[in-house]
């Protein structure tokens, strides 16, 4: 019996094999890999998965790839980062039990993407493809590079021309071809969509979709088992193409089908920035109808205004009971330092905008305060200190005299207290 | 009006494999309208049965989302091009 039956469209259901391919040639809607549980559900066990190594291939039994056993993967050290208990941030913002997973020190290029390219390469290599390609805000970028190099894959990576520098350097060590185009990530994806149709590469987030995106289910699985094997009541998720919260959700049916974790329900909440926000806004508006927008914020690892997911990602939110919320550029940057001078985990912006709207859901009562919560820190802050360059300093430079510095303490010290 | 039209490699199989065909029209609507007189049985994968275009898929004139412009009233012109592209990619 097979575990994996092959691709299926979540819309009008055909069934395609195990292939490159990733929408539906009739209906356009997206392919996802078909599992049979009933295969997964004699192999799997919480023995085994907690026997298996410290990484998402303790999962392997549910992610798209025919690994025979002790085979090597690509990107072994992948995932199972840390679930921290947040007590000082659960005091600020006045509640009971919350947790951060934190994804902004995954292995090995610090992102959450490590999780979805780690299975895109293993699968771009199974199917026997020699180059592998993206269309990339930067963490993608960075992770598709890393691990084509430990591959020994080309790599052709498409970024907007305007990426933070820092997310451009992370990429360009591993030495990849990084081509940058004039315009929006929208438009950098829509050239890929054209170019993925000409040229034979796996494109991590166009052909090779369906496998990929289901390496994002290991971000729940972790939380899931790192909980105690138990699913939490509420997820806040930030969102930019849409697939993670969709994922996220999948993991806990998944984990509930298969008895590893009790019945219960988990409200899923979408984070965006508002100069971004196409999803939070059909969540506001309940409307189904997905209006693109041009992004203009910080969060430019959010900044997708057509996000593919999008339709799904409202669905999630709305069938769970959860909701969404939009931040302000001012309200992002302060929810990096609030993250930080109380948990010290530096985030990017997209961490920035899940910690500001996490605050304003639980301000307005959209999330209880006495129930668990976990927010999902997606991405380290190291990539883009851009954003702090002109919003934070040095308190004060001195010469290296003891004499100089108690006066300077105390100066230090009457302005703190004036 | 004579326009290049792209065509993605799902709806290829109806335009005897041709990647990029020409159509004559003054607008996308007329444009899914000519496409279907060429090609029949195209129009019902790119528009749903209430005529508006499906959900998984985008048009765009010059490059351009025609959710941005005029959606299906978007007006073509000679020279223009035109891409039909899956809504399904991307993601970071």
């Amino acid at each position: 019996m097979e575990r994996l039956k092959g691709l299926k469209c979540r819309e009008c259901g055909r069934y395609y094999p195990s292939s490159p391919v990733h929408v539906c040639e009739f209906c356009f809607g997206p392919l996802e890999v078909d599992y049979d549980y009933e295969v997964i559900g004699q192999l799997i066990s919480r023995k085994r998965i907690e026997a298996g190594p410290s990484s998402i291939w303790r999962y392997a039994d549910l992610l798209p790839l025919n690994f025979a056993e002790g085979e090597a993967h690509i990107g072994q050290a992948v995932g199972f980062t840390p679930l921290i208990r947040a007590r000082n941030l659960a005091e600020e913002l006045g509640v009971r039990e919350l947790y951060v997973k934190n994804d902004s020190v995954c292995h090995p290029t610090w992102s959450f993407k490590d999780r979805v390219v780690a299975v895109a390469i293993n699968k771009a290599k199974e199917f026997g493809f020699d180059t592998v390609a993206c269309a990339s805000t930067g963490n993608l970028a960075n992770s598709v590079a890393a691990h084509s190099a430990e591959a020994r894959l080309k790599s052709y990576i498409f970024i907007p021309a305007d990426l933070e520098r820092g997310k451009v350097i992370t990429t360009l060590v591993y030495g990849p071809t990084l081509v940058a185009v004039e315009g929006t990530y929208d438009e950098v994806n829509r050239l890929c969509a054209e170019v993925g149709d000409k040229y034979r590469w796996a494109f991590a987030n166009i052909n090779i979709r369906p496998y990929y995106a289901e390496g994002s289910k290991t971000y729940g699985y972790e939380i899931a088992e790192q909980l105690g094997w138990r699913a939490p009541a509420h997820v806040v998720v930030p969102c930019a193409g849409g697939s993670l919260i969709t994922k996220i959700h999948k993991a806990f049916k998944e984990l509930r089908m298969l008895g590893l974790i009790p019945e219960g329900k988990t409200s899923m909440y979408a984070a965006q920035a508002a100069g971004c926000g196409p999803i939070v806004t059909m969540i506001k508006k309940d409307s189904d109808v997905l209006e693109p927008v041009r992004p203009c914020t910080i969060a430019k690892s959010l900044a997708i205004g057509n996000p593919a997911d999008g339709y799904y990602a409202y669905r999630v939110a709305k069938d769970t009971g959860g909701y969404g919320e939009h931040a302000q550029d001012e309200e992002i940057v302060e929810g990096m330092q609030l993250l930080a001078r109380t948990e010290g985990i530096f985030t990017e912006t997209a961490g920035g905008v899940t910690v500001a709207a996490t605050k304003k859901l639980i301000e307005s009562g959209r999330i209880p305060r006495d129930e668990p919560i976990v927010i999902c820190i997606t991405g380290n802050g190291l990539k883009t200190p851009d954003v702090f360059y002109d919003r934070l300093s040095v308190d004060v430079t001195i010469r290296p005299s003891l004499a100089v510095f108690d006066q300077a303490l105390a100066d230090l010290k009457s302005k703190a207290g004036a | 009006m004579s326009v290049l039209v792209r065509i993605p490699t799902p709806l290829r199989s109806l335009t005897k494999g041709q990647a990029e065909v020409q159509a004559a029209a003054d607008s996308v609507g007329s444009l899914i309208e000519d496409l279907e007189k060429q090609y029949p049985g195209l129009k019902e994968r790119l528009v749903d049965d209430g005529g508006e275009v499906r959900r998984f898929i985008n048009f765009y004139v010059n490059e351009e989302d025609i959710r941005f412009l005029q959606g299906a009233k978007t007006a073509l012109k000679t020279g223009d091009q035109v891409s039909i592209v899956p809504a399904i990619a991307g993601g970071r």
